[in-house]
């Protein structure tokens, strides 16, 4: 594995093939939860640990494991890790699992750890497959905090509402009124809101994508790039 | 990408049994393993929770004794098919409240909470101790979220009638939510619930209590 390779995980998972925008995986826990962006900030959070957790485990067996159970066995491994996680908080940081709780039984549901397990770490190394796994779990946070963040504008007129209940009375300040005395528009908090948002969002990726495309068409003289350049 | 070697054994029936049947074994043991450890803590924390949200609904000062070792078992009748569990409030031996732990089936699963009455019947506060409504939307019935939950305060069966028990969509006299209605329904039936337990449960309280004296003179 060289540089050069993990700089290509890192890219992937953050914005190429980013798991909601790219692979369009996770989506039910995705339009589900991010009501708000300090929810959207949870559940990515969430989320991380989990894959972090998965996709260590899924590639340090990956030795013994033959493609025939493959699929039984990744299953019951990350039934196994989220229940774990949901233990440990529940247990060790009670106050987070106060406001995370209701998230952490939706992961089992997000088929994004899954296909990581499955694309990534099950033919890599541990090291690539803990980068995959950070790369594609602040990937996934990022895009949940930013349909959070829509929506809870145009819902609530507020950001990062009760983020100091999820991140400590340290961080306050994240908590902003956008528009004070601003009934919402409904539809936004509403789940067609979530698809509106990741809509949205996905068609912006694709004009920036085309732009950047456009750009090196130029820059080559005419010539369209490489597709491994 | 490093070659996986696939000697012959791996693709009899066999191992591959064993091996699914291991790693199930190894998960259940360390789930087993995990539950253990953790659940005594869980368990602390949810009392410790109830006995921070007992304080927030039942003044310290209005009782001397200690309300959850007294705490009794009640069926909640045609109300609900959960049991009731109360918490009677007493100072001096007289009955000062009682505090109420119960469950009423919202939008996405069971809302377990607690509300406090003094001893003619009306609320001194209520507040949810586990929820799993949408968050975002219904999870307004927390005291950290939203201030609703206090608008049961100084109710009681005798100031309002049967009818008002409702949210206002149903021209009832509680505020609902913008989206979510079934929430707060339950909540105001839960909670017009356990008055009505309550109440039953203080008529037979004080018919033993008066037939202990009887006995005793």
């Amino acid at each position: 594995m060289s540089n050069p390779e993990y700089a290509r995980i890192v890219r992937d998972g953050l914005w190429d093939n980013n798991v909601a925008m790219g692979q369009m995986l996770g989506l039910c826990p995705l339009l589900a939860v991010t009501t708000s962006a300090t929810n959207g900030l949870g559940m990515g959070l969430a989320s991380l640990a989990v894959l972090l957790l998965t996709n260590t485990l899924v590639s340090v067996i990956r030795g013994i494991v033959t493609p025939q159970v493959r699929i039984p066995v990744t299953i019951v491994l990350i039934a196994s890790a989220v229940t774990l996680v949901d233990m440990a908080i529940n247990a060790w940081l009670h106050p987070l699992y106060k406001v995370l709780g209701l998230f952490i039984a939706l992961i089992v549901t997000n088929c994004a750890i899954f296909g990581r397990a499955e694309s990534f770490a099950s033919k890599n190394a541990v090291l690539p497959s803990i980068v995959d796994a950070l790369a594609m779990g602040i990937g996934f946070t990022w895009v949940l905090v930013a349909v959070g963040a829509m929506r809870e504008i145009l819902g609530s007129g507020t950001l990062f509402a009760h983020a100091s209940l999820l991140l400590g009375q340290g961080f306050a300040w994240m908590e902003v009124t956008l528009i004070p005395d601003f009934s919402g528009i409904l539809l936004s908090i509403l789940p067609p809101g979530a698809f509106m948002a990741l809509g949205f969002l996905i068609a912006i990726k694709r004009l920036i994508d085309r732009a950047i495309q456009a750009r090196q068409t130029r820059l080559n003289g005419g010539l369209m790039p490489l597709e491994n350049s | 990408m490093a070659t996986i070697l696939n000697p012959s054994y791996r693709s009899r029936l066999s191992y591959q049994a064993a091996l699914l049947g291991g790693m199930c074994y190894l998960m259940s043991m360390l789930l087993i393993g995990g539950n253990q450890t953790t659940s005594d803590l869980i368990d602390q924390h949810l009392l410790n929770d109830k006995l921070a949200l007992l304080d927030q609904v039942m003044p310290p000062s209005r009782y001397d004794n200690d309300p959850v070792a007294a705490a009794q078992w009640v069926s909640a009748g045609q109300w609900s098919q959960q049991a009731v569990e109360i918490m009677p409030a007493t100072r001096g031996g007289v009955l000062t409240g009682a505090a109420l732990q119960m469950t009423v089936p919202g939008w996405g699963g069971p809302i377990n909470f607690i509300m406090a009455v003094d001893q003619t019947g009306e609320i001194l506060g209520v507040r949810v101790i586990s929820h799993k409504e949408t968050p975002g939307l219904a999870d307004k019935i927390e005291i950290d979220k939203d201030h609703w939950i206090t608008g049961f305060e100084g109710h009681s069966l005798a100031n309002t009638p049967r009818v008002q028990w409702a949210v206002k969509k149903d021209n009832g006299d509680f505020d609902q939510f913008t989206g979510a209605t079934i929430t707060p329904r339950a909540m105001v039936n839960g909670v017009y619930a356990g008055l009505q337990v309550y109440q039953t449960w203080r008529q037979q309280h004080t018919a033993t209590a008066a037939a202990q004296e009887a006995r005793h003179e």
